[in-house]
């Protein structure tokens, strides 16, 4: 471990664009790892959700009264037509002003939502959306003739949602919420914009302190996002073939 | 659940009267009637189109209707005010396309209403499942995915699934009709069992040597309306309206 860190400080000294800091200090190693943990964070939170605001949309834009359908409507189109940093700025700098804020200890006044909070709530509500029309699309692709079926059996419309078309919706979405996650997965590193201490704010803060660090750590930065989708990719990939039903499509 | 307060067994168990249902300009049925008493096995026939799916699909309230009135029980099914599940419980219906959840394996299939909707106990439910698997002949099969049955078996598997929420009447709609010709009996034998158990049912179907075995009556449908009705032993020699005879002289 020593020597790997060694031969890092001293690439350093030879080669003085080429400075590994995150090596053998540390320091810059903690902010790292912390980053990376506060990406995971922000991910894992995004994606659950991000989906759960899918389901119930999709959910709700089922339902027979029209108002729910359009306001439904409108919030995809929001989302959908509006680039998401603006979205975020919007959540963070116009909505934040109007959260109450609590005094944990007495003294300073915080806002009940931290910058992580709006990071979370405006990427979920931007990725949901169009996890929206994905469930959707599975959604329509299950068949009228076997809701009947489970209608006819006495199921609710709650029940036909839960245990008929969502499960077989679900197999048909799958590849395009693969897609919409490996992107939000990306779009969190626009939570350094709102100063969300994640991967890219604590890079960015390192070269900032160590220009020579620059071109390593933005390296490291593609192959931590490249390994992060690899692991989404990986996991939703098992899913997809532990969903699959003998006899069934394909 | 229980029948409507002053039903009893000797009254039809399903009464229809002057049923009339558009979809937009086409009217599909110009005023249906019949009783059918419990225990009876009601065969619907005649041409495509003439609305017999429809009428089907009317009484256990898959279809809404305009006019007339539907009664199960003594129960007004088109009434706002009832309870679909309880009157979904009493009916059950049996699809030309057997409309099995293809997620779920046989046995599944015919446990999740009865789990689900009669909120019973799983381990009962199951007993319950694995005989009426057994009674459809299926034995060995509970654990398939309907994807990997025959459409014989997966048809057989749909009636498993209706009988295990415990209906008073059976529906049947064109359950053959997508069956090729050897798998046909498999399906016919299991409905003529029903029929000899005392299940009210009432079938659309084109398998006229199976209506003129099992059936008490028979209905002719044609546009709408039902053009000529009877017990099937004067049903097919005597009929007198020329429709009926050519469809007859057609199917026949
Ligand atoms: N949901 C619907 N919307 C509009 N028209 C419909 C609908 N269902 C049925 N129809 C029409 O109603 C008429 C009767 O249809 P139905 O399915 O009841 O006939 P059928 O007697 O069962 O015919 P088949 O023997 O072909 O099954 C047809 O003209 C059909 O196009
Ligand atoms: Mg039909």
């Amino acid at each position: 471990m020593d020597a790997v860190a060694e031969y890092f400080r001293e690439l350093a000294e030879i080669a003085p664009r080429w400075n590994f800091i995150w090596m053998y200090d540390e320091r810059q190693q903690g902010k790292i790892l912390s980053g990376l943990w506060m990406t995971v964070q922000l991910s894992v939170a995004c994606v659950a959700f991000s989906v759960v605001i899918g389901l119930v949309g999709a959910w709700m834009q089922g339902a027979r009264s029209r108002i729910v359908r359009a306001i439904v409507q409108a919030y995809i189109q929001f989302f959908r037509n509006t680039p998401p940093f603006v979205q975020l700025l919007f959540f963070y700098f116009a909505l934040g002003q109007f959260t109450p804020t609590h005094s944990p200890d007495g003294w300073l006044e915080v806002p009940i939502i931290s910058n992580v909070g709006w990071a979370i709530i405006s990427l979920s509500f931007f990725a949901g959306a169009f996890n929206v029309e994905i469930f959707r699309a599975g959604i329509e692709a299950v068949p009228e003739s076997t809701q009947e079926a489970a209608e006819s059996l006495g199921f609710t419309r709650l029940q036909i949602y839960l245990y008929v078309v969502l499960p077989l919706a679900f197999r048909v979405c799958l590849p395009s919420l693969n897609n919409n996650l490996v992107n939000l997965v990306k779009t969190t590193t626009q939570a350094f914009a709102i100063a969300v201490p994640e991967l890219l704010y604590q890079s960015v803060s390192i070269w900032n302190d160590y220009p020579s660090a620059q071109y390593p750590t933005m390296l490291l930065l593609f192959v931590i996002y490249i390994l992060l989708v690899a692991v989404l990719v990986f996991g939703m990939t098992k899913w997809e073939h532990a969903m699959r039903i003998p006899g069934y499509g394909r | 659940m229980t029948a409507e307060p002053g039903w009893t067994p000797d009254q039809p168990i399903v009464s229809v009267k002057g049923v009339r249902k558009s979809f937009g300009d086409n009217e599909v049925l110009k005023g249906v009637g019949f009783d059918v008493m419990k225990g009876e096995v009601i065969c619907i026939i005649g041409p495509s189109g003439s609305g017999k799916s429809t009428l089907i699909r009317c009484i256990n309230g898959l279809n809404e209707i305009d006019e007339g009135s539907i009664k199960v029980e003594g129960q007004e099914v088109h009434d706002p005010a009832l309870d679909k599940l309880a009157l979904r419980r009493k009916v059950g219906m049996v699809f030309q396309q057997y409309n099995l959840f293809p997620h779920k394996t046989a046995l599944e299939n015919v446990m999740m209403a009865p789990v689900l909707v009669l909120k019973q106990p799983k381990a009962e439910v199951e007993a319950r499942a694995r005989k009426l698997m057994a009674k459809v002949r299926l034995e060995g099969k509970e654990h398939q995915y309907p994807g990997e049955l025959s459409g014989g078996q997966q048809q057989r598997v749909a009636i498993a699934r209706s009988l295990a929420m415990n209906p008073d009447v059976m529906l049947f709609d064109e359950v053959t009709a997508a069956l090729d010709p050897e798998t046909v009996k498999e399906v016919l034998v299991t409905i003529k069992d029903l029929a000899a158990e005392g299940m009210t049912c009432l079938l659309v179907t084109h398998e006229m040597g199976f209506a003129r075995e099992v059936a008490d009556h028979i209905y002719f449908t044609d546009r709408g309306v039902i053009v000529e009705h009877g017990p099937p032993e004067t049903f097919f020699t005597e009929a007198r309206d020329p429709r009926t005879r050519e469809f007859l002289s057609q199917i026949l």
